[in-house]
Formats: C-alpha cells, sequence, structure tokens
C-alpha cells in the first residue's frame, strides 16, 4: 500500500510477523474488553479485543483474576491436606485433581491401590466426564442465544451430581478418592438409580440433538468458526476432543492406559475438520460414550471388597525424594500433575498441566483474529475451557 | 527407552538418568546443551508434544531445576528434561521457535520465578499478576502466610472477641 488510507481496510496492513498491524490512533480500529465476565467461560478470563468494524483483528488473553496460588499452598501443606486444596484447581471437574494427586503420591510412595478402588475411580472419573459434558453443552448453546438447551442439560447434569451426593457427601468437590484408595463403595441399591438416571440422561439428549444440533442458527454460526487444522495440533499443545475432532486420536485413556480402561471396551472418537459444529458433535458422541462406559462399569466392579489399601499415618507420612508424572483424560484433553518429592513431609512441588492452559491462551490468541465478535463467546465455550487451571 | 538414552549419551552429555516407570524417563543436561538437545529430541525422535515445562526451586543448592517433559505421541514414552540454573542469575534459552505455547509457560515462569527468557514473545508482560513488586511468588523464599499478615492484617474496624464472653454479653447484657 502506498498510502494509508483513512478508511477501514478489509485487509489490514501487517507486521513484519505476521499480524495485524494495529494503530488506534488512526480510528480505524476500536478496542473492546470481553471479561472477565463473559459468556464464554466457567470462571473469570478477560479477552482484550482490537475490532474494525465488528472483526477481531487482535486477541490478547489476560488471566489473574482466579490466582489463589494453589500449587504455592500446597507445598506448606502436608500431603493429605493438598487434597481439599487441589479439587479448587477445576471446579466442575475436581476429580482428575484428586485423581492426578492421589495417583502420583502413591507412585512415589510405592503404595498400590485394591481392585475395587480402581473400579471406583473410573466410576467417579466416567461420572465426572458425563457432569461436565452436559454442562458445557448447555453453555455452547447458550453462547450461541439458544438457553433453553442449557436448562435441560443441567437439570441431567444436577441428577449426576445426586449420584455423586450418594457416594461421597458432596455434590461439587467430592474429596472420595484419597492416597491409597477411596472413600467408600456405591451405597445399597445405587445401580438402579444410576441406570435411571442415565436413562433420563438419554432422553434429554435426543431433544438437545433435536433442538441444537438440527437447528439452522446453530449450524449457520458454528459451521466454519475456529477451525483447527491437524498441523496445529503439536505447535499448541492442543489435546482431547479439540485434537481429535480435527481426526489426531489422542486419547490417554486409549495411550497410557490407567485404573481399570484397559478393561473396558470402547473406542477413540475423532472427526475431521475441527469447526465449533464438529467439537459440539463430537462431545455429544462422546456423552454417549461416557454412558456407555459407566454402564460397563456397574456391570464389572465388585459390590464388595477392600477399597482402601494401608497408608502410614498421614499427619507424620513422608514420601521419598522423586519427581512423576501422572495424567488422565478429562473433558478437555490431557490433565497431568507433575509431582517432586524431597523425603520431606511435604510436596517439594506441584504443577498442574490443565489443557485450557494450552487451549486458551496461545491458541485462543490465534483463532480469535477474523472472527465476528458477536462469535467469540461462541468460539471460546467450542474450546471447553476453565479458566481457574489456567493460572492456579 | 534405555536404546534411546544410550544412542543420546553418545551424541550429549546426558546424566542422573532415573526410569520412573515403564514410559516414563528422567535426565538431566547442562544448560548449554539443553534447547539443542530439546531440538533433536523433537526433530528427529519424534518427541513432538510439549507436555509441561516448569520449575522446581532447590534453594538449598542455590538451583533452579527447569523440568521440560516431552512426550512422544507415536512411541508413547515422556521424557522429563531438567536443566539445572543457577539461581542468582535465572537465565534460560527460550524455545518459543519450537512449540508456539512454549511462550505461555516461559511468561509465566518469569513471572512467577523470575527466570528470565530473552527473546520470548511478552516474556516480560503481566500475566497473573498485576503491579507485583515483591519478591516473585513462587521460590522458596517468598512467605505466602508472612505476605498474607503484612498485607491484609490488621484491617481497621477489625476486632477479636472471645466468644464465650462475647455470647454472653450479648445474651445477658445486665448480668
Amino acid at each position: 500500500m502506498t498510502e494509508e488510507s483513512k478508511y477501514r481496510d478489509k485487509f489490514p496492513a501487517k507486521n513484519p510477523d505476521g499480524t495485524n498491524k494495529i494503530d488506534l490512533d488512526s480510528h480505524k480500529f476500536i478496542k473492546v474488553w470481553q471479561g472477565p465476565n463473559h459468556p464464554g467461560i466457567t470462571g473469570n478470563m478477560s479477552l482484550e479485543l482490537d475490532l474494525q468494524g465488528d472483526e477481531v483483528m487482535q486477541c490478547k488473553t489476560h488471566v489473574g483474576y482466579l490466582h489463589r496460588g494453589f500449587e504455592k499452598l500446597m507445598e506448606r501443606r502436608r500431603f493429605i491436606q493438598c487434597f481439599p486444596i487441589c479439587v479448587r484447581i477445576a471446579v466442575p471437574e475436581p476429580d482428575f485433581n484428586e485423581y492426578c494427586l492421589s495417583a502420583s503420591f502413591e507412585e512415589l510412595a510405592g503404595i498400590e491401590i485394591p481392585e475395587a478402588a480402581k473400579w471406583m475411580r473410573t466410576l467417579l472419573l466416567e461420572m465426572s466426564r458425563l457432569q461436565s459434558f452436559l454442562m458445557w453443552m448447555g453453555g455452547q448453546a447458550g453462547s450461541f442465544g439458544i438457553g433453553v438447551v442449557g436448562q435441560w442439560t443441567n437439570y441431567a447434569r444436577d441428577l449426576v451430581l445426586d449420584r455423586f451426593e450418594e457416594i461421597s457427601g458432596g455434590r461439587i468437590y467430592h474429596m472420595h478418592m484419597t492416597p491409597g484408595g477411596v472413600r467408600g463403595l456405591p451405597p445399597t441399591g445405587f445401580e438402579n438409580r444410576m441406570e435411571e438416571t442415565l436413562q433420563t440422561i438419554e432422553e434429554i439428549m435426543k431433544d438437545v440433538k433435536d433442538t441444537l444440533f438440527d437447528n439452522t442458527i446453530f449450524k449457520k454460526r458454528s459451521i466454519g468458526l475456529g477451525v483447527i487444522k491437524p498441523e496445529m495440533v503439536e505447535p499448541y499443545g492442543i489435546t482431547g476432543p479439540n485434537a481429535r475432532a480435527a481426526g489426531i486420536p489422542k486419547d490417554v485413556r486409549k495411550d497410557y492406559p490407567y485404573l481399570k480402561y484397559p478393561e473396558l471396551d470402547f473406542d477413540v472418537l475423532t472427526a475431521e475438520n475441527s469447526d465449533a459444529y464438529t467439537r459440539a458433535e463430537l462431545r455429544r458422541q462422546e456423552i454417549h460414550m461416557t454412558i456407555d462406559l459407566i454402564r460397563q462399569i456397574m456391570a464389572k466392579m465388585p459390590q464388595s471388597g477392600d477399597y482402601m489399601a494401608k497408608v502410614p499415618n498421614v499427619l507424620h507420612w513422608q514420601i521419598p525424594r522423586g519427581e512423576t508424572y501422572v495424567r488422565a483424560e478429562c473433558t478437555r484433553g490431557e490433565y497431568g500433575y507433575y509431582t517432586v518429592t524431597d523425603g520431606s513431609g511435604y510436596p517439594r512441588r506441584i504443577n498442574v498441566r490443565g489443557p485450557s492452559y494450552t487451549h486458551a491462551v496461545a491458541l485462543m490468541e490465534k483463532m480469535a483474529i477474523d472472527v465476528n465478535i458477536a462469535d467469540t463467546a461462541g468460539l471460546m465455550v467450542s474450546l471447553h475451557t476453565y479458566p481457574p487451571e489456567i493460572e492456579r | 527407552m534405555k536404546d534411546l538414552i544410550q544412542k543420546l549419551k553418545k551424541r550429549f552429555d546426558v546424566n542422573d538418568v532415573v526410569y520412573q516407570k515403564d514410559n516414563q524417563t528422567y535426565l538431566t543436561i547442562a544448560k548449554d546443551q539443553a534447547v539443542s538437545f530439546i531440538t533433536h529430541l523433537k526433530d528427529v525422535e519424534g518427541f513432538t508434544h510439549l507436555v509441561i515445562l516448569t520449575a522446581v526451586d532447590w534453594i538449598e543448592d542455590n538451583e533452579f531445576q527447569l523440568t521440560y517433559m516431552l512426550n512422544n505421541p507415536g512411541k508413547k514414552v515422556d521424557l522429563g528434561v531438567r536443566v539445572l540454573i543457577d539461581r542468582e542469575e535465572a537465565e534460560m534459552e527460550s524455545i518459543h521457535h519450537l512449540w508456539k505455547t512454549a511462550a505461555t509457560y516461559q511468561r509465566e515462569l518469569r513471572e512467577m520465578f523470575g527466570i528470565d527468557f530473552p527473546g520470548s514473545p511478552r516474556v516480560n508482560e503481566d500475566f497473573i499478576l498485576e503491579g507485583w513488586d515483591d519478591i516473585p511468588p513462587y521460590r522458596r523464599d517468598f512467605d505466602t502466610k508472612e505476605y498474607s499478615e503484612q498485607t491484609y492484617y490488621p484491617r481497621p474496624g477489625r476486632k477479636t472477641h472471645d466468644p464465650a464472653e462475647y455470647m454472653k454479653k450479648k445474651l445477658y447484657p445486665e448480668e
């Protein structure tokens, strides 16, 4: 361009690194903050958007609204005292924190957990995936203006939370997995009530399919929005349904089998052209897969038996020096804990790898460009992020 | 995994190898070889997924341990690459050219541990803490309890009551 036009340009000038050249003084652009409270996420996070007309030219993710220093706090707690803290790192999916932390302490201390505890943990993790997917489904529909789906799926999620309450006494934070196993097995009659819940969810999902997935507005707005190409998966550290929808069969449950997953029958679901619609459709299928897995677990798991291994007195428990990384497949991708112990009664360092860390910062900043501002919330939800795990 | 370590030992100065589990190994590499080692792992050995990049503060040895957890999605193995750096001059070469997400990790390490990664995009911008002027909070010598006591106590207007005495006074004021 020989001279800068005073009008808005469909193709704005570029910086040498390929990013759009934003000059706010030219009055062609406007800066808008979306967040920290915003329709696109479960939690607080904001997007600093530079707009031209109603299209995003530059996006910067700002986090820090939820920072409570969990990792640091855990360094000053005894191993057992870490559990009430760790669950709060991903509010809608606390069980993955419990599992990864328990499993890493057990591995470093050389504790083998009983069979019944392994089944119970598998059940809890799948139930957690189910309720998180249901909540997400409502969020995705809501961000495109179809609010009623959120009402249905949150009702369905509440039914799963009832089952959690039966098992552990807690609805949101369960703290049912502790080093050595679990705090208990399901109560009498749980299987029937679980089956009833699963049937209700299947019924609701039929309505969700009709209302959301066959909806013209949803299709028009989500097809082609926020495409993740397969070659973006490694540089941006994309995992979970976001990667699987791009045709990359990444699933921790298959790739690095843990607990009782090797004994369960399931296939890794993949799709092509990872746009917002494909990702939503993939997650809808995952809900049905999770329901199937819960049925398999209920049929195979022992009704009684030892569920807690012998662990030292937790108030004086010291774990030898070592380091390990334990991962699990949560609804959003690879969830992992890197734990370092130094032989004392406290963990030396705990680092949490939440999938949102890569999805919401580097990836979101790239994908938001050229998106209409009305669709940024839908795009954000379609990546499925939980901000507390970004800032831990 | 053992074959890979033997192969790597021929080319690089690999130390302190720990076979943690079947598919997870940890090793230490010198700071000046680290980036070429990681590039070799990514481009030649297929460790294409950067799982985490984090630091551990070994304050008693006056060292930071950077841990690059690399994953080979084809062979389904993990390699934890430890790099020990001096705590006083905490600086490390950036790997943002290998993985885009590394810039976010490095920005967080700069803020939380005070480890500098020259050249990494937006490394000096605030990430989580805004307007922080104390020592980086994830260092071992930062005392969270002392900080909160200094920052939040005593609040004006706050009083401490003995619960028994207080209730007695509230319930039976005339006695």
